[in-house]
């Protein structure tokens, strides 16, 4: 392992390692990505692989945009088929406020670009066969959103860094981080120390305990979020279907599974990652009643992972008060995957210098003492 | 010569796990993720043993280095329709708390 780096990355999920790739791009490769397990073992491996446009700021939109078409060209430039397939997201929605919330972000996703459209019950059974319309008033459909299989993607990127010459050492777990004074001087792990003066938290839900070995507290709270997967089926649901009501959300992978899971209101912060009969049980009902006949589906396997959730929904992205060089990229909630190619493209850009992007402002951690706080409405599960 | 098939319900051949070897993958848990080894049908518990031993012989016989993977619910695969009754019969959070 190298001894020193200009830029150490703590976390080799998809936010650490998009950045790394991003910067390598850049030809900044005196990088190390630090990662305690294998690729793929933090929350980065254990999603959806969702990728919407449909949210209710301009911002969101705007930088999902962007990472859907930064997902369309993942596979070739990486050369790992991430599975990249835009069959669409189709949100239901059963009450007035939901469908009021709907109509609102439409007209929105629409002055953006995005070609959302609000559609009946019975036009929604047209794109997701075997909808049940009962209860349903009206329907979110956008053909450009999509599906990715996640752990190629991490892996892409993991391959794309390292041959570009970032080092990513998996299996190295950070136990303490030295400063003097305001700087820091060393990353310690448990298999060797690393001088350098620039770390980036990347440590998804273990952030709080990596900022903690600066001294740093952060808002940011871990939730256990569960979710299953079907045996493997003909090819016959488009979409992403999405149920405002109970946050459930299920998918057809490309090996033809079933793929989704459903939030859970009673779900305590924890860093609890066993799998609960409690979740099958609700997720099955779920699926049941937007899909009827799933309940012919065998369920082949349930896991869990989890979200890195902040007080307003938004990431905490940018530098801290306490310390110089100690870069945060963690709170992505449930929409890490889908924000993590443009956030590591732009945090690349901001760190070298290159552009200098609001985002790392408006979003730091200072916010929440600033009071500056605007809330994402539209987070799922 | 013949393959050596390691993962009867994805398929997965010795050769491919030489191969997801040499490309780095060179844990239980990598090596499921690449190959698709064990996320069948019979979810691991025909192929787990092999691959363990083969990951062992091309780390050079290192038995330990070749943890099983974290064996995850359900046992077999399952209708949804034996999940999806009445919602009074499910687990409330209490009972689940119980359980730990
Ligand atoms: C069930 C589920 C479904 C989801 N569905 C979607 C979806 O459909 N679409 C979407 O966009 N997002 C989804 N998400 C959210 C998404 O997975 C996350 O937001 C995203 O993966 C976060 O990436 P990350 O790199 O910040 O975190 P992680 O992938 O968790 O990476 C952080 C890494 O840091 C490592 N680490 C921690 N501490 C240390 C240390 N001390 N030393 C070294 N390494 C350390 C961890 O091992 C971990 O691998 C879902 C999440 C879950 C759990």
């Amino acid at each position: 392992m190298r001894d020193r780096a200009d830029l150490v990355i703590i976390g080799g999920g998809v936010v650490g390692l998009s950045l790394a790739y991003h910067l390598a791009r850049l030809g900044f490769t005196d990088v190390v990505v630090l990662e305690q397990g294998y690729l793929c073992f933090g929350a980065s491996g254990r999603n959806g692989g969702g990728v919407r446009q449909q949210w209710s700021t301009e911002e969101n939109i705007q930088l999902m945009k962007e990472s859907v078409q930064m997902f369309r060209r993942l596979s070739s430039e990486t050369g790992y088929n991430v599975w990249f397939r835009q069959g669409g997201y189709l949100f239901l929605a059963r009450d007035a406020a939901s469908a009021q919330g709907l109509e609102a972000n439409v007209k929105l996703q629409n002055r953006c670009g995005v070609p959302t459209r609000l559609i009946s019950p019975a036009e929604a059974q047209r794109v997701v066969p075997g909808l049940a319309p009962a209860g349903i008033q009206v329907c979110a459909y956008n053909p450009t959103d999509g599906v990715l299989f996640p752990f190629p993607a991490v892996w892409g990127m993991a391959r794309a860094a390292t041959q570009l010459g970032v080092a990513v050492e998996t299996f190295t777990r950070v136990t303490a981080i030295e400063a003097r004074g305001r700087q820091i001087v060393k990353v310690v792990t448990d298999r060797g120390a690393i001088a350098t003066n620039r770390v980036v938290n990347a440590a998804g839900a273990w952030s709080v305990q990596v900022a903690r070995l600066l001294g740093v507290e952060l808002p940011n709270k871990p939730y256990r979020h569960e979710i299953l997967i079907s045996e493997p089926l003909k090819p016959f649901l488009d979409p992403m279907v999405s149920d405002l009501s109970d946050g459930t959300y299920f998918s057809q992978t490309m090996r033809g599974e079933i793929c989704g899971g459903v939030s859970d209101p009673a779900e305590p912060s924890s860093m609890e990652t066993r799998s609960s009969l409690r979740f099958l049980e609700r997720m099955c009902r779920a699926m049941v009643r937007v899909v009827p006949t799933l309940a012919n589906v065998r369920v082949m396997r349930q896991w869990a992972g989890f979200y890195d959730e902040t007080p307003d929904g938004q990431p905490i992205l940018g530098r801290v008060d306490e310390v110089d060089g100690f870069i945060q990229l963690h709170g992505f909630g449930g929409h890490g995957m889908m924000l993590a190619p443009i956030v590591g493209k732009l945090a690349a850009e901001w760190i070298l210098r290159k552009a200098d992007h609001a985002l790392f402002q408006r979003y730091d951690l200072g916010r929440f003492k600033r009071g500056e706080v605007q809330k994402e409405t539209f987070s799922i599960g | 010569m013949g393959k050596t098939i390691v993962c009867q319900c994805e398929d997965v051949t010795q050769g491919d796990l030489e191969d997801a070897f040499e490309q780095g993958f060179r844990d239980l848990e990598s090596l499921k993720r690449y190959t698709g080894l064990a996320t069948g049908l019979c979810q691991g518990k025909c192929c787990i043993a092999h691959a363990a031993r083969f990951l062992a012989a091309l780390k050079g016989g290192d038995e330990a280095a070749a943890d099983p993977p974290r064996t995850r619910p359900l046992l077999q695969p399952t209708p949804i329709s034996c999940f999806a009754g009445p919602e009074e019969l499910s687990a409330s959070p209490a009972s689940r708390e119980g359980q730990k």
